[in-house]
């Protein structure tokens, strides 16, 4: 008993030791004075403080959860000195930055931030503050966690939705939908404030969540098994007859602002499909992927644009050229390469990209690819007399190149060729020793991404109708690489995730624009942590339709006699 | 009728020859063996006959037609297929899957016909998923297929392995130690298994063992590698008592003591050659 009450203290300095190192460090890169004036709910907490107390909710919460079987004064005890050491932390960042100018070294150390931390009271009893604020949120959680789990999930579940929405004011505004007079007049007069949402607005939107997650949750309980096959298939169809309501009316719902996001996000989904079948499938780490989008992107401007006067192609005329360039681009890089095993493979192909960008970049070429200025007036699509020039109708084209592309991938996946892709991903020796010819089938799964990148670059050079080298960069490469890594490797719908999470979210909040490399790191290493296989890990198919036998875990009450 | 023949076959890595001018004649129908110590150059001989290694010097023939140097696909597609001695199974792909890998070379489907669909893919792809599942009930896996293969408990994942070597429909099928890491009943199992596999599916087999109790039962005709050179060639009965091989397991010493039984029967006198 006395070793367990000390192992658990030393997991609570632990726990507060880390939150304040983490604390220090949000505080120092400038996260929680950026958004210390963006209001949640207005006049009761800002996002920076939410920022700030973020480490001592989410350790506290940890700490609490794997301690779950002490007394209660244990537990007390394990929150106050988390919030505790987290506070004294604080402080003793505080009188360091009144004793050395941190500014040196932090650009955000500065007066005001401390300020911030002490709440505006003057120094000495200001120091204290942090300490008894982090005491303050810590014995919250506590409370929150006592609380029995199936209301506690919905009153988390609440409270998230009423920072998410109060986070995205501004966001939730430029909504084209809610501008309709009367939708406007409501939001503005009971939800939001001029900034965050009004305090009732909060409330209502937690009860409304937190009171539907609680309904949903105590019915699932009661009828979660005893639903007919054909039940579940109508809800089943009806929910996708309403995803693709949703999907189809997106873009006049939402407006211009979320549909630049949205094709945007489209066409790294493309991408992310292609890279999916290279790196996913058949496990050949590709660094430079972005060449290829640049050579479907420029192939397009080359033979389009009216500002070089090379060619005159429409659209159209031009788009399988594109393909085809971007294709024969994945089997000339492919066929050197691909006797190169996983870091040399990936070391190569970092190499292709950048020799791409640079003699886009370059003044050799300046005549055919334009050079740093890079090539405007890209011709856009046009069907019959439907002209495709503004985001929200390139919306639907976009919709209509990811549904192919997903689709190629989707049926390629099951079929001998995807067999063989995962083969080589798994034991490229065996693979061959099973018949399977590597080269041919490396080189059609390089070429099938490249094939896809390039069509991600035409319609991406038609968004913009124009190309720049500078946005060739390596960072795409990776950000599409990461994508698929967050999204789950070799997972079709994990693409998607990967993309809207990736993508789509960083380009909603633009102001944390600044801060996205950090959320990237900082969301790769928690996933490989928690979550290795991606947020919506590959599902494999059935074949064999029988139940299989899964060892079922022994009941909790055979688990306790068994433990005394 | 000889299905696999090997001419003085030599694998060297450097200075250290591994193979060195190794004779082996594999009857049609037959189930033979290769033995020795750790070591003693078994595997590598394996990974010549499949084309891992290509062999410095020396012939493989396959039913008289030279296979020698070729890549491991092509030595697929003439009818050869192993299994490895440490499990080398595709972990994350399911036990269904595994097998159809193996079937590759008897399947025909593109890039095209993948992403469309016709009927002949179709028709090809259900043909051979029903194939599969037959050859898993075969081999005592039935019910398993949608299990991921690295699920599977270690006997199964031997036998999987087997499965999938089977299912490019070898002519001859090399083992590398199909019972390393098993109990005497597994192994006895998999023994049975083994005669099963050449009198039921009419397949050559070829194994390698380490321990020479294990294949007395079931070889017709066992060859003991020492050092890379064959050193003797006979029956069980025949190899038992053969001075060489006694003194490649046990020791030079131990054969100058008394265990040594020259006379109880003298070695094929062909089949021994000098190291």
């Amino acid at each position: 008993m006395k070793t367990e009450t000390s192992s658990s203290w030393k997991k609570a300095i632990n726990s507060g030791l880390i939150s304040g190192l983490i604390s220090v460090l949000i505080t120092l890169v400038g996260l929680v004075e950026s958004f210390a004036r963006s209001d949640v709910i207005r006049g009761v907490f800002t996002l920076g403080e939410i920022i700030l107390f973020a480490p001592v909710i989410i350790l506290t919460f940890s700490a609490l959860k794997s301690a779950s079987n002490s007394s209660k004064t244990t537990l007390v005890c394990i929150s106050a000195v988390i919030g505790l050491i987290t506070g004294f932390i604080l402080t003793l960042l505080i009188l360091l930055g009144q004793a050395v100018d941190l500014r040196v070294m932090f650009v955000n150390a500065s007066p005001s931030l401390f300020n911030m931390l002490m709440r505006g009271v003057p120094l000495p009893l200001g120091a204290l503050l942090p300490p008894l604020l982090c005491v303050l949120v810590a014995l919250l959680i506590l409370g929150i966690y006592l609380i029995p789990a199936r209301p506690r999930s919905a009153i988390i579940r609440g409270l998230l939705w009423v920072i998410i929405l109060g986070t995205l004011r501004d966001q939730l505004l430029l909504i084209d939908l809610f501008k309709v007079p009367a939708i406007s007049s409501f939001l503005k007069q009971v939800i939001f404030a001029s900034s965050g949402l009004k305090p009732i607005g909060a409330l209502l939107i937690f009860v409304i969540t937190a009171g539907s997650a609680y309904y949903s949750s105590v019915r699932k309980k009661g009828t979660a098994t005893n639903q007919s096959i054909k039940a579940q298939k109508t809800k089943r169809i009806i929910t996708i007859a309403a995803l693709a309501v949703v999907v189809f009316s997106l873009p006049y719902a939402l407006g211009i602002f979320y549909t630049e996001i949205l094709d945007t996000t489209g066409y790294f989904i493309m991408m992310g499909l292609g890279l999916n079948i290279v790196v996913g499938f058949a496990g050949l780490l590709d660094l430079g992927y972005v060449a290829f989008y640049a050579i479907g992107a420029y192939t397009m401007g080359v033979l389009t644009s009216p500002g070089l006067g090379l060619f005159h192609l429409t659209f159209w005329q031009a788009f399988p050229i594109a393909l085809l360039a971007a294709w024969l681009a994945g089997i000339i890089l492919g066929l050197p390469v691909l006797r190169m095993r996983g870091d040399y493979l990936a070391i190569v192909t970092l190499g292709f990209g950048e020799i791409v960008r640079l003699l886009a970049l370059s003044d050799w070429l300046k005549a055919y690819l334009g050079g740093t200025q890079g090539i405007q007036g890209i011709a856009q699509p046009v069907i019959g007399s439907l002209e495709f020039d503004t985001l929200q109708r390139l919306y639907y084209l976009i919709l209509i190149g990811i549904a192919i592309l997903a689709f190629i991938a989707w049926r390629l996946k099951d079929s001998r060729l995807g067999r063989s892709w995962m083969a080589i991903r798994e034991d490229e020796d065996v693979a061959q020793a099973m018949g399977i010819n590597l080269v041919l089938t490396k080189l059609l799964a390089f070429s099938t991404g490249a094939l896809f990148a390039g069509m991600a670059g035409t319609l991406g050079a038609a968004k913009l109708t124009s190309v720049y080298p500078h946005s060739m960069t390596f960072i795409v490469s990776i950000n599409v690489l990461v994508m698929i890594i967050i999204g789950g490797m070799g997972s079709i719908p994990g693409v998607f995730v990967g993309g809207l999470v990736l993508v789509g979210l960083p380009g909603l909040l633009t102001e944390f624009a600044e801060y996205r490399l950090w959320f990237y790191g900082l969301a790769l290493v928690a996933m490989m942590l928690f979550r290795p296989e991606g947020l919506w890990p590959e599902a494999r198919r059935k074949l064999e339709l029988h139940e299989v036998e899964i060892d079922r875990e022994l009941p909790s009450s055979e688990v306790a006699s068994a433990g005394q | 009728m000889d299905i696999l023949v090997t001419k003085k076959v030599t694998k060297r890595f450097g200075g250290l020859v591994a193979v060195r001018e190794v004779d082996l004649e594999v009857k049609e129908h037959g189930i033979q063996s290769i033995i020795g110590p750790n070591g003693a150059g078994k595997t590598t001989f394996f990974n010549c006959v499949t084309g891992f290694y290509p062999p410095e010097e020396g012939d493989i023939l396959l039913e008289g037609r030279p296979i020698t140097g070729f890549s491991t696909d092509r030595v697929t597609k003439r009818g050869i297929s192993r299994t490895y001695q440490n499990i080398r199974l595709f972990k994350n792909m399911t036990v269904v899957e595994n097998i159809l890998v193996g079937m590759h070379p008897h399947l025909h489907s593109n890039i095209v016909g993948g992403i469309l669909r016709d009927p002949r893919t179709n028709k090809e792809e259900a043909a051979a998923v029903e194939e599969a599942r037959r050859l898993l009930r075969f081999m005592k896996l039935g019910g398993q297929g949608d299990r991921l293969a690295k699920n599977l408990p270690y006997g199964a994942q031997r036998r999987l392995e087997i499965a999938r070597s089977l299912a490019s429909k070898p002519k001859l099928l090399l083992l590398d130690e199909p019972t390393a890491g098993m109990n005497p009943s597994e192994t006895q199992d998999t023994m049975n298994l083994i005669r099963q596999l050449r009198d039921e599916l009419g397949v050559t087999i070829l194994l390698i063992e380490h321990q020479m109790r294990v294949v007395m039962g079931i070889s017709e005709l066992i060859t003991v590698l020492d050092y890379g050179a064959k050193i003797a060639e006979g029956t069980a009965h025949e190899i038992q008592n053969d001075p060489k091989v006694i003194e490649a397991y046990l020791g030079r010493g131990k054969v100058s003591g008394s265990r040594a039984q020259p006379s109880a029967t003298p070695p094929i006198s062909t089949a021994s050659t000098e190291r």
